[in-house]
């Protein structure tokens, strides 16, 4: 089990094993502290930038999430499984 | 007027994974897969529908929709709204017939909100999956939600008006519903048969956004059996089961494993040609989408592939 700590505009912390993406972590937990959208993927509501912290991430839309974004940190926390404690920041799908 | 548009007849959806994807349409929904192409696209139907295909899967590294198809009469109708859509000035490409397996020659272009679509007038049939000499009531193997047939999308875009145009001018579709706040449409629902709508638009900055694709089922019952399927297989929901106030259809809405929206519904208003537009104001928007909770909701609203 990791702790993950989310900066938004409600900062919040919750507890996600590896086999939960940081997204149905958070959900399972009640926390509202990144937007809840598709679940798979596709739609980018759920965007947050990597700050701190090991993880392993599914295929995600390259509408919302370009190789270039990804590269620099951005994800779809639906898509992110952590590895580690992590630290992210909820960035919504602009 | 009509103009020999026949009505909805496929969708091409992108996904992310294809084998993922397979599962949730074929097992889950209960799409029955009819072919698979050289590009790894998976063809499926509805069991009630007689052409081969008409929910095509494509890989992608985004989701959302390539294209939709509406079937058309014969081939000089298909050739006469080929040459209204460039006066109309959409860009149109000739789509050779096998491009899609077992698909005839299609006509594809381009919409003011950013949509491609495609007509066509022939396709194989393969029939229903019950036949058609002395057809038992429904297929005994059918799967998961057991959804009869892929009925309609809708779709987000900014240039309503634009489109209205080309499907009522140039389509011959019917404007059955809208929602109206003050002179500005803000949804427009669309049909060329008795069906309460075979495409329709929400208003929304930016272009070529796909809202959902929606399976009809038979029965309020079963839309209630699809919830529990949802929550058996841990499928990502998004709303319902509940009562659209538009088009009076039973629903729940959900997303597939790349985040493309499905709706399952049953009932629903139908359409006769000559029946006065319904119009809901904008005031009453909650309850033109949610029946029940009369009040919109942010994921419902905004989330898009």
């Amino acid at each position: 089990m990791f702790h993950i700590e989310v900066i938004s505009s409600d900062d919040a912390s919750f507890e996600c094993p590896p086999e939960k993406s940081l997204l149905h972590g958070m959900e399972s937990q009640s926390v509202k502290a990144i937007n809840v959208g598709c679940r798979g993927g596709g739609c980018g509501f759920c965007k947050i930038r990597i700050l701190e912290g090991e993880f392993e991430a599914k295929k995600m839309s390259i509408k919302f999430v370009t190789k270039e974004a990804q590269a620099a940190g951005f994800a779809l926390s639906c898509r992110v499984f952590p590895r580690s404690n992590m630290r992210v920041m909820a960035v919504g799908n602009d | 007027m009509q103009k020999g548009v026949i009505g909805t007849a496929h969708v091409q959806i992108r996904v992310l994974d294809i084998d993922e994807a397979v599962t949730h349409y074929r097992d889950r929904l209960g799409l029955l897969e009819t072919d698979r192409d050289s590009q790894g696209r998976v063809y499926l139907k509805g069991w009630t529908e007689a052409d081969k295909f008409s929910v095509v899967l494509r890989e992608a590294d985004e989701a959302g929709m390539d294209f939709m198809g509406f079937k058309v009469l014969n081939n000089e109708v298909l050739a006469s709204l080929r040459q209204d859509l460039i006066d109309f000035g959409c860009n149109v490409e000739d789509i050779p017939a096998g491009e899609l397996n077992g698909c005839g020659p299609r006509v594809r272009f381009d919409s003011p909100t950013g949509h491609m679509f495609e007509i066509f007038a022939e396709k194989e049939v393969v029939g229903r999956a019950t036949g058609h000499r002395n057809p038992d009531a429904w297929p005994m193997d059918l799967k998961g939600m057991k959804a009869t047939r892929f009925d309609h999308c809708l779709l987000y875009g900014d240039d309503l008006d634009g489109t209205l145009k080309l499907f009522t001018e140039v389509l011959g579709f019917w404007l059955t519903e809208q929602a109206m706040d003050g002179d500005v449409r803000i949804a427009q629902f669309l049909t060329t048969s008795m069906k309460e709508h075979e495409i329709a638009f929400i208003r929304a900055e930016g272009k070529g956004m796909f809202h959902h694709a929606s399976f009809l089922l038979e029965s309020w019952d079963d839309v209630l059996k699809a919830a529990d399927l949802i929550s058996m297989w841990d499928i990502s929901i998004d709303i319902g089961p509940t009562r659209h106030g538009l088009t009076h259809g039973q629903t729940i809405y959900f997303f597939d494993p790349s985040g493309n929206r499905n709706e399952t519904f049953a009932g629903g208003d139908w359409y006769v040609p000559g029946m006065p537009t319904t119009t809901w104001d904008a005031e009453k928007l909650g309850k033109a989408v949610f029946y029940h909770a009369r009040e919109l909701n942010e994921r419902f609203l905004n989330v898009t592939t």
